[in-house]
């Protein structure tokens, strides 16, 4: 086969698996930030999070990452639950939820760090399951499971929250808040609850993302940042609240970035990406997936 | 039950504000102590080599206490966090010499920590023992600047010359070499110091590219340097960089005769831990390895009680990468302090110049511009790893040093890519 047609197609497919990722990233996101319009800045940082704690549950209990990262989803939901408590009753209630809110996950964000630097010190940590040194051939193709499985395990939690939002009738209610709030009160809901219960599952993701981070790379304290701008892009790219484009535009990050350092260099990765970006924001202002209010 | 408002809020907000602004304050028995001020990354993406560095400095202020201090007065450290900011660090000294007029100032970790401090410790004319910057006062000319690096002067004509060096006297001499280095400063010098001698050796350069920090995924980047086909791979990163560019090289099986350059990370234990036998035979960049041609006066006695409390303190548990350099950058300090017999800063510059230090990374002397006068940058070897027990590395034989001659504890191994 042709070199550059060898780096073009492994660029593809391994700029899929890194969109896997990215995914896993910004689902939690899309919710929060999409569907809730609560701009969590310290999603990474409490996928960070996930991951150290991931680390250690694992580590203690000799388990799986992304089985770990599944149990730990859990908590963090109830993490969750408590954060937009405490956001709601000081911000969001008050009317004070644009930019004091922002600053307050600003502070969330910074206290995560400092606290998993205080925690576990400043050094990486890491588990390595051993599937993660296996890299599988199929002709030019390299897929190293390391990447493969946190993406498929990604996709399978998006898909899940897909159909719980399209099928369950609280899903449906949250699809409902991000609409029209005050509608939904007519019907009886509370759109507190039901936000509280959709942050819950944004953090819970953000847990699923962290394990995924962990089979992919070492976690450090300050990890969260490389994947702030992506993960914002990536959910505004996709359209906001809607969960195909997430993915969808997660590909297309990872591919781009990928393709272009295969041919251009890796310096040019990010430039072209978040070019495409404004690309698709200028043809679509409202996202891949999104629609126009 | 009270409920908490947004004043109490705010009130709570501005006591924990306080409480992280207040100095690290390590206190030293008696009365009017010599305090020794600096800023220290104790948090942000520098924390692990800054506090390693701290604990480093903390054993050295208590064994120099312990002989009676300084001037018969006891040290005290003052340090802030710098969080990983070089935007911070004018602030801090600024504090630390004008606010708590500390008597003798230091650095932190890392070129970008120390450049940014220069304009204020030139001001007030201080003496200033930094910790591995990297041509930071080529462009200062500053003459009471020295800086405990083994880069020497001229970082371009010596940082890659040990890869070059030992790959010259390779079985089949290396036609060809790639570079790849992280868009940071001290990554882009060795990246063109590699450019610079390898286009003095006539050897042809068919990859030449830099990364941004930021980078996720490295598969794509070493798939093209492997379809470049090159006899040599010199790579300038970062951790964590350095695990994802190993962990795509391992992926992807790629070989070359040699493979490394300036990475850093694997000098670090948790990367050693994690990366096990990937990191064998990998050539790179380094400044320490506990190998019988390195076993300084006093280098052992300070590695044991360093790793009696690194688990403790949750830092690197086997200290065998700045962490010796932290605490000779402190015997710098101590020496000249009790060569001159006063704080007069222009006697001790010029102390500095003139004397040699005995420290536990050997013996040093300052040339001109307050590099070392003798450039000691290590060409080191991982050699027959198996896993990722970390005992191995307490111990010769694991890190091998193959450049400098006088230092050289064993011999090359090729290529890179193949199973220990």
């Amino acid at each position: 086969m042709d070199g550059d047609l060898v780096l073009l197609l492994n660029g593809i497919v391994s700029g899929l698996l890194l969109g896997g990722l990215y995914a896993a990233a910004a689902a939690g996101l899309a919710v929060s930030f999409g569907m809730l319009d609560i701009v969590n800045i310290a999603h990474p940082a409490l996928m960070v999070a996930g991951g150290f704690l991931v680390v250690l549950i694992g580590t203690a209990l000799g388990l799986d990452p992304l089985l770990a990262a599944l149990l730990l989803a859990v908590p963090f939901y109830f993490l969750g639950v408590a954060i937009y408590t405490f956001y709601h009753h000081f911000f969001e209630r008050r009317g004070d939820e644009a930019l004091q809110g922002l600053a307050f996950f600003f502070g969330v964000m910074f206290i995560i760090e400092v606290g998993l630097v205080m925690g576990f010190g400043p050094e990486q940590r890491f588990l390595d399951p051993p599937y993660a040194f296996i890299t599988w051939r199929i002709g030019e193709i390299d897929i190293p499971l390391r990447m493969l499985a946190p993406a498929l395990l990604a996709m399978a939690a998006i898909g899940a929250l897909w159909l719980f939002l399209r099928r369950s009738f609280t899903g449906l209610a949250i699809s409902a808040v991000a609409q029209d709030a005050e509608a939904l009160r007519l019907m009886a809901v509370d759109p507190v609850r039901i936000k509280r219960l959709a942050f819950g599952l944004s953090v819970g993701l953000a847990a699923i993302a962290g394990g995924a981070l962990v089979v992919v790379q070492p976690v450090e304290p300050s990890s969260g940042q490389v994947f702030i701008g992506r993960v914002f892009a990536v959910c505004i790219m996709g359209g906001m609240g809607s969960l195909p484009g997430c993915i969808l535009a997660a590909f297309l990050f990872g591919v781009v970035e990928n393709v272009t350092a295969s041919f251009y260099g890796p310096s040019w990765s990010p430039a072209v990406a978040f070019g495409w970006l404004l690309l698709v924001l200028a043809v679509r202002p409202q996202g891949l997936f999104g629609k126009l209010a | 039950m009270t409920r908490m408002t947004r004043r109490a809020l705010g009130r709570l907000a501005a006591g924990a504000t306080v409480l992280a602004a207040a100095p690290g304050l390590s206190f030293a028995q008696g009365s009017n102590p010599l305090r020794i001020g600096y800023s220290m990354s104790l948090s942000g993406g520098l924390a692990p080599n800054g506090r390693s560095s701290l604990l480093a400095h903390r054993i050295w202020q208590e064994d120099v206490n312990a002989r009676g201090g300084i001037l018969g007065r006891p040290v005290e450290l003052v340090y802030y966090d710098d969080q990983s900011s070089p935007a911070n660090v004018p602030g801090l000294y600024t504090k630390l010499l004008d606010v708590d007029r500390v008597d003798m100032v230091t650095s932190s970790y890392a070129t970008v920590m120390i450049a940014p401090s220069m304009p204020v410790v030139m001001q007030r004319n201080m003496c200033y023992v930094t910790l591995l910057g990297a041509g930071v006062n080529e462009a200062f000319k500053y003459d009471r600047y020295f800086n405990m690096n083994v880069t020497g002067d001229d970082i371009r004509a010596n940082y890659a010359k040990g890869f070059l060096d030992v790959a010259a006297r390779l079985p089949t001499p290396p036609r060809s070499i790639a570079i790849l280095a992280v868009d940071n400063e001290f990554a882009q010098k060795a990246a063109e110091s590699a450019r610079y001698l390898s286009k003095q050796r006539g050897l042809r350069i068919v990859y030449d590219r830099s990364y941004p920090p930021t980078t996720v995924d490295f598969t794509p980047t070493l798939r093209s340097i492997q379809s470049a086909r090159p006899d040599l791979i010199f790579i300038g990163s970062y951790p964590p960089d350095s695990n994802g560019i190993l962990r795509a090289a391992s992926e992807l099986r790629i070989t070359a005769q040699m493979f490394g350059g300036g990475m850093i990370g694997p000098q670090i234990a948790a990367v050693q831990a994690q990366l096990g036998p990937i990191l064998n035979n990998l050539v790179t960049w380094d400044i320490y390895s506990p190998e019988p041609t390195m076993d300084f006066p006093g280098i052992r006695a300070f590695q044991e009680k360093y790793r009696a409390r690194a688990v403790q303190e949750q830092v690197d548990v086997l200290g065998n990468y700045l962490q010796p350099y932290a605490y000779a950058q402190m015997q710098v300090v101590e020496q000249a302090l009790n060569r001159v017999g006063k704080l007069d800063q222009a006697a001790l510059a010029k102390d500095m110049h003139a004397s040699t230090f005995n420290t536990v990374v050997g013996d040093i002397r300052f040339g001109i511009h307050g590099e070392w006068a003798e450039p000691r940058n290590l060409l080191v070897q991982f050699q027959g790893i198996r896993d990722g027990d970390l005992e191995k590395y307490k111990k010769p034989g694991a890190k091998v040093i193959l450049f400098p001659e006088n230092l050289k504890s064993g011999e090359l191994r090729i290529p890179y890519g193949v199973p220990a």
